[in-house]
Parts: C-alpha cells; structure tokens; sequence
C-alpha cells in the first residue's frame, strides 16, 4: 500500500511537521483539532477502509505544522477497522501511513481513572508525546482537583491542560507545537502487564493528588428523565419527530428557494441565449446541474447542525442508548437508527449521518441499507404510478386504497433497509471477531457554537467539493442522451412535426435521442418487468435523481404539462413486438415500475456521495449492482404475481 | 506493536475464589447494586476481554448498575470514575462480587 490511493496523500508533506491527535470518544478531540486548525482542513480515506482520514493544518505564526486527527479510541489493542488504523499509524514498524514526528493525546480530566490506559498504550509507541488536559472546568464543577504540574513530573512528558474557548491554554499549546524540544519520550516506559499498569494508573494518580469528581449531579437528574422507561421514550420520540421535520419538512421551502433561483437563471438564459442548443445546455444541463447539487446543502448543513447539536449536549448517546436493543436485531447498533431516520428524507444525508457511527462495520451496512428508506424524491413517482394503479375512490375498508400502497411502499423500504443492513453486517462480520458493544454516557454538555459551525461547514464543503463534480457530470451527460442528436425544422416537418408545437417536437426529440436508442437496445433486460423502451427512457433519466422520471415520462407521452403527465401516461401503448397497441400501463406493469423504484439505486447523487464516504468505487458499485439485482428481481416476482390476479 | 497478550483470567488478585452467594455475574445485578469485578469469564473472546479491562472492567474495580434501557437492554454501569453503557451479552461476560 503506497502513498497515491486515496485523496488525503499518506506521504508526510516536506518540510512541514507532522503530528498526530490520539484520544478517546468524548475527550474533547474534535474540539482541539478544530480550534487547532481553523478551517483549514481536509477530509480523505485511509486506503482499502472505510475510515475518514482528517488532515489540517494549525499555523502558529510563521509556521504550519499538520495535525492528523485519528478516530476516537479507548484502546491500542484494535478490535475494529478505525482502531486498527489508529495502531498502524502510531507504529513506528509500519511506516506505510506515515509515522507522525509527535503526538498529541487528549485525556479527559474527569475520566482519569480510564484515560492514562490509553495514554500509557501511547507512551509505550516510543513516539514524543504531549497530552493536552481537557474538561479541567467541568471536573472543578463537579469537585474534583488534580495538581497539573505534578502530573506533568510523574508521567515524565509535558501535559497542558485546555479549557474549551480559553485563548490563553490554546496558546500555550500552540507554542508547545512549535518548540517541540520540550517533547519527551517517557524515560521510563509504563508497564504492559495489566495488573502493574493498574498500580501505575494508581500511584500517578496519588501523585497527581487526584481527586475523584462526584457523580455529576446534574447528569443524573437529567437522565433519570431523558433515560425514564415512560417519558424517556416519549421525549426520545418527540426529539426523532422534530428532528426528521426539520430535515424534510423546514428544508423543503429552503430547497425549493434554491431550486426556484436556479430555474430562473436557466429560464433567462435559455430565453436570451441562441442557437437553441447551447441555450439549451447552458439552461437546462448546466446551470440545472449546478442547482441539482446545491439543492442538497440545505438538508446537510440542518442535519449537521442537529446531529452536532445532539451528539455535543450528550443526547445521542442517549437515543442511542434507547434505541439499542431494535437496532440489534438488524445486527445494527442504537446510533445507526438516526442514520436510517434520516435516509427517510433522503440517502444523502443519510449515509453522511453514519459518520457518527464508531464501527467502520456498521458504517458500511447502514450505508448499503440506507438508500432503500422511503426518501423525499420517491414521493413524486409514488404519486403518479399509485394515482394509475388505484382510483383515488377505491377503499379498502376504512381507508383509501392509494394510501394503503403507499404506506405498504413506505414499510417494504424501511423492512428492506433493515433486512439488507443484517445481512452485509453478517457478511462483513464473518472477517474478524464480532465487536462487543459499549457506549460511553458523556455527563451533558452545552454543546459549543465554534463546534457545530466547523461540522456544518465541513459536511457542506465535502459534498460540494467530492460529490458535486460527480453530480454535475452525470447530469449533463444525461442531457445530451436525451437531447442528441440534433433535429432540423426541415426534419422535423418531413416526420410531420409542426416546429412551432413546443409539446410535439419535445416529444419527438426525446424519441430518437440517444436515449431512445438505449432504452430500446436495453429492452429486453426490462421487457419480463412489462417496462418497453419509453418507459426505460424514464428509467434512464431518472438516474440524475428519481422525481425525473416523472417529468421525462411526460415529455416522452408528449403530456401537454409534463409534470402532471398522469392523463397522458394511460393512454400509452407498447409500440412494437407482441403486445403491440396495447395499454402499457396495465396494472401488472405499473406495480412492477414501483416496486422496481422502491429497490432500484435510481440516484447518482447517491452513489457520489457513496463514494466520497467510503473513498472508493468498490462499495457504491456493490450497491448499485446488488440493489438492481433485488429490483429487477422484486419487480418481475410483482409483474407476475399481478399479471397472474388482473 | 505494542499489543500485549492479554489474559485476565489468570490474573493473580482473585486467584482461587470462594464460590460464595456474593459471586455473580454482572448482567445479573439490578440497578442500584454494587459489585467488585473478580475476574473475565473464560468464554468471553480474548480481544473483548482486553476491552473490556481497557475500558475500566479490571480486577478490582468498583461497579455500580445505574439503570437499564426500558426494553432490558443495554445497561448503564458506573465503573472507573465514568459512565458506560453495555449490552447484557457483554455485561455476562464479567464476573463480580456483590458489595451492596
């Protein structure tokens, strides 16, 4: 393995220092490395995992030293893919993700007890070390005391202790990073054998003159609600339910606004721009592809701005805490249910919420299970094929029949995610020993404004930077199949298009595109679904995101509003082969096409940000294939099975 | 690296105990109960039994069960000056004797 895979080069940048952040989950970690470092980060993978690698740089004066942020970790002893590259990187043996110079260890005050393990694990690399002394505030609140400086003699390598905000303690600390000569290795490393690491752990803290913080009084009266069997969970719920309204429902207006803004740029230039073709791109591929990734950024900078909000004050832990034991029997842990939550209002920021997800292992399944949820843009295809499928009078019972299939549709997605989450955490899980679960219950915390701003900065500026290429590029690929080649007036009269009739030569157009040719030539992979080669034009189109298919379809039936092209659709009809001039949207076909959208990765956006999550190519073509398979699969299973009652 | 081989069962503090009523296992104490861990069950994997001494579950050590989640599972303990919530599979794994 060598420096050049992955976007984050593993080669140490020359000239510059490097050093490394070790710390558990909880530490204070993240803080430290973004009030290092600012805003001048990067985000990569570390080759052949799932595993974000955090790279940034703290300037210090004149000087730039780069700060790698490794994952959080209790342990050296890896028992998980993020673990295991936490130890590689701190062997000096294994240079292949380049040792750092120095390390900085975060340690929670109040955690002492647990937090010199880790550090002595560290100790015993060899590498220099500092440890930066976090949460000193809050172990005074809750009456505890530790002597800093005898700490610092006892464990022979420099400690400074932080308190969140202080400029004072950040500056110091800054300049500990440039005068590293200060650096100890510890002369005398601490013991490995348990039992004496224990009586070393012990006789530094009598050193230290430790006292033990109290229980935090605060936390507990909190949790004895948030945690209570009845209202625990009711506020657990009500917390879930605002939390997906405000990823659905409050960024909805912001999305629309976006999308709104950038139809009207399309629009002016479409109408002031000539020739028609590149008016054309420039409107509609262009400028609508730059809009299809900016209408993103509303949902991920809200779901960033909760999930810090949650997991900073400690309420993650917390839901996930309640939600664990459902969670097990899809093999999933409780955190992955906001994931899945999320996926609701759509996979992008579902699968950038697993990112709280300390297992690599549950990353990847939750990741692989999440694009099956329900999400926003398979409302709008939902509507038309149930609106043809069922009349809005049937009743079954009670209740009407449309909303019977679409809550059926809205279960069978989230059942799949489940079961198809069980099933890769199966797979993966047969690599390596099961992971055992535990969960640290942070004392609540108010949660810091730097903090949340750097996460949600963060997510967005990833996105845009990682997956917005790939959006852009697909959606103006998808554009040209469907608006090549070009048609001629002339042409257009000799088919027996009027060239002034908007509808009809639209029509014509996307029926002898590119697309046309490649729906047609794909038909008989479509053809035991009941799907011909209009509908794979729609199925097509509907990559750059599925609420196309909708308006594509309508373009294909030549409906006089393409995005209410219910009327048109039942009157269409199989152009070729054996059931030519029949109704193509026969009940068997039309349940088929939703089953198939309900399985179906019809979402490149979902595959780039797929990639950019996992650093490769391997996983969002793994669930772009396996997901086809089980559409293709399901969709024929229903166009039988309804073909055979109809 | 510096892995160590880890094995908390031979472990000399509790070399021979006493089979006595105090002796349980973790996942058996209510909330409110105390206990002293003795020793790692000989079934738990060896790279969990290492966690689980890595995250404060070392001879000796002084649990407290704080509560359980309302479906059972998972349990919050008190262990190591901190709070950390385990699944009842793992919380089994741990033997204690009972202090109160």
């Amino acid at each position: 393995m060598s420096a050049h895979c992955g976007p984050v080069s593993a080669r140490a940048v020359t000239g510059r220092t490097r050093l490394a952040l070790v710390g558990s989950p909880n530490s204070g970690k993240s803080t430290l490395f973004n009030a290092l470092t600012g805003l001048r980060t990067k985000t990569g993978n570390y080759p052949g995992v799932t595993v974000a690698r955090y790279e940034g740089v703290a300037r210090v004066g004149e000087h730039e030293v780069v700060i790698e942020d490794l994952p959080g970790t209790y342990s050296l002893d890896p028992i998980s893919p993020d673990e295991q590259v936490v130890a590689d990187v701190l062997d000096p043996g294994n240079p292949d993700l380049g040792t750092p110079e120095a390390v900085l260890v975060t340690i929670d005050a109040t955690t002492l007890r647990r937090s010199l393990g880790l550090l002595a694990q560290v100790m015993q690399t060899g590498l220099p070390i500092c440890v930066v002394l976090t949460f000193r505030d809050e172990l005074a609140r809750r009456g505890g005391s530790l002597d800093v400086a005898a700490l610092r003699r006892a464990l022979g390598v420099p400690v400074v202790g932080v308190t969140s905000g202080s400029r004072n303690d950040l500056a110091e600390l800054q300049s500990m990073l440039l005068d590293r000569s200060a650096w100890e290795r510890p002369v005398v490393p601490p013991p490995t054998d348990p039992s004496q690491r224990r009586a070393w752990v012990e006789s530094l803290l009598h050193s230290a003159a430790y006292e033990v913080p109290e229980a935090d009084r605060r936390t507990r009266r909190i949790d004895s609600v948030l945690l209570h069997p009845l209202w625990g969970t009711l506020i657990f719920f009500a917390t879930m339910f605002v939390f997906f309204q405000i990823i659905f429902t409050v960024a909805t207006p912001l999305q629309d606004a976006v999308q709104s803004v950038f139809d009207r740029l399309g629009t002016q230039v479409t109408e002031h721009v000539s020739p028609q073709l590149l008016s054309d791109f420039l409107g509609n591929a262009l400028i609508g592809g730059v809009g299809g990734v900016l209408v993103f950024l509303p949902q991920i900078a809200l779901l960033f701005l909760m999930i810090s909000l949650l997991e900073g004050s400690g309420y993650l832990s917390r839901a996930a805490f309640l939600m664990d034991r459902l969670m097990a029997k899809a093999g999933l842990e409780g955190r992955a249910f906001v994931a899945l939550l999320s996926a609701l209002a759509c996979a992008i920021p579902g699968i950038m919420a697993t990112r709280s997800l300390p297992s690599a292992k549950d990353r990847f399944a939750t990741m692989m299970g999440a694009p099956l949820m329900t999400c926003s843009a398979r409302l709008p295809v939902y509507v038309l094929l149930t609106g043809l499928l069922v009349s809005p009078d049937t009743r079954v019972g009670p209740f009407g029949a449309q909303g019977l299939v679409m809550f059926a549709l809205y279960l069978a997605g989230a059942f799949s995610a489940m079961a198809t989450a069980w099933v890769f955490k199966r797979f993966s899980s047969r690599s390596g020993p099961v992971l055992p679960f535990y969960m640290e219950m942070p004392s609540y915390r108010l949660p810091r404004l730097r903090s949340v701003a750097d996460a949600i900065w963060s997510a967005c500026k990833g996105f845009l930077s990682k997956v917005g290429r790939i959006i852009l590029l697909v959606t103006v690929g998808l554009w040209l199949l469907l608006s090549l080649p070009m048609h001629s007036d002339a042409h257009l009269r000799s088919a027996g298009i009027d060239p002034a009739d908007r509808t009809a030569v639209s029509a014509y157009e996307v029926d002898h595109s590119f697309a046309a040719d490649i729906g047609q030539a794909i038909e008989p992979v479509f053809e035991p679904l009941g799907f011909d080669w209009q509908i794979n034009i729609g199925v097509l189109g509907s990559l750059s995101a599925r609420e196309v298919f909708v308006a594509t379809l309508g373009q294909v039936a030549a409906a006089q509003n393409p995005d209410q092209p219910a009327e048109a659709l039942t009157h269409m009809t199989y152009t070729d082969g054996p059931h030519q001039g029949e109704k193509l949207f026969t009940p068997a076909t039309t349940a088929a096409l939703l089953v198939f959208f309900l399985y179906a990765l019809q979402c490149m956006s979902t595959i780039g940000v797929m990639r950019r999550e996992t650093g490769s190519w391997r996983w969002p073509a793994v669930a772009f294939g396996y997901m086809f398979v089980l559409a293709w699969t399901m969709a024929f299973l229903t166009h039988t099975v309804v073909g055979a009652l109809t | 690296m510096v892995s160590v081989q880890w094995d908390a069962r031979r472990q000399g503090d509790t070399a021979a105990p006493a089979e006595s009523a105090q002796d349980a296992r973790l996942a058996d104490l209510r909330p409110g109960m105390r206990g002293q861990v003795t020793d790692i069950d000989e079934s738990v994997e060896p790279s969990t039994a290492r966690r689980l001494f890595d995250l404060g579950f070392a001879p000796g050590a002084e649990v407290t069960v704080l509560r359980k989640a309302p479906l059972g599972d998972p349990v919050v303990f008190h262990v190591a000056d901190y709070e950390v919530a385990l699944r009842k599979e793992q919380a089994a794994g741990i033997h204690v004797r009972r202090t109160a």
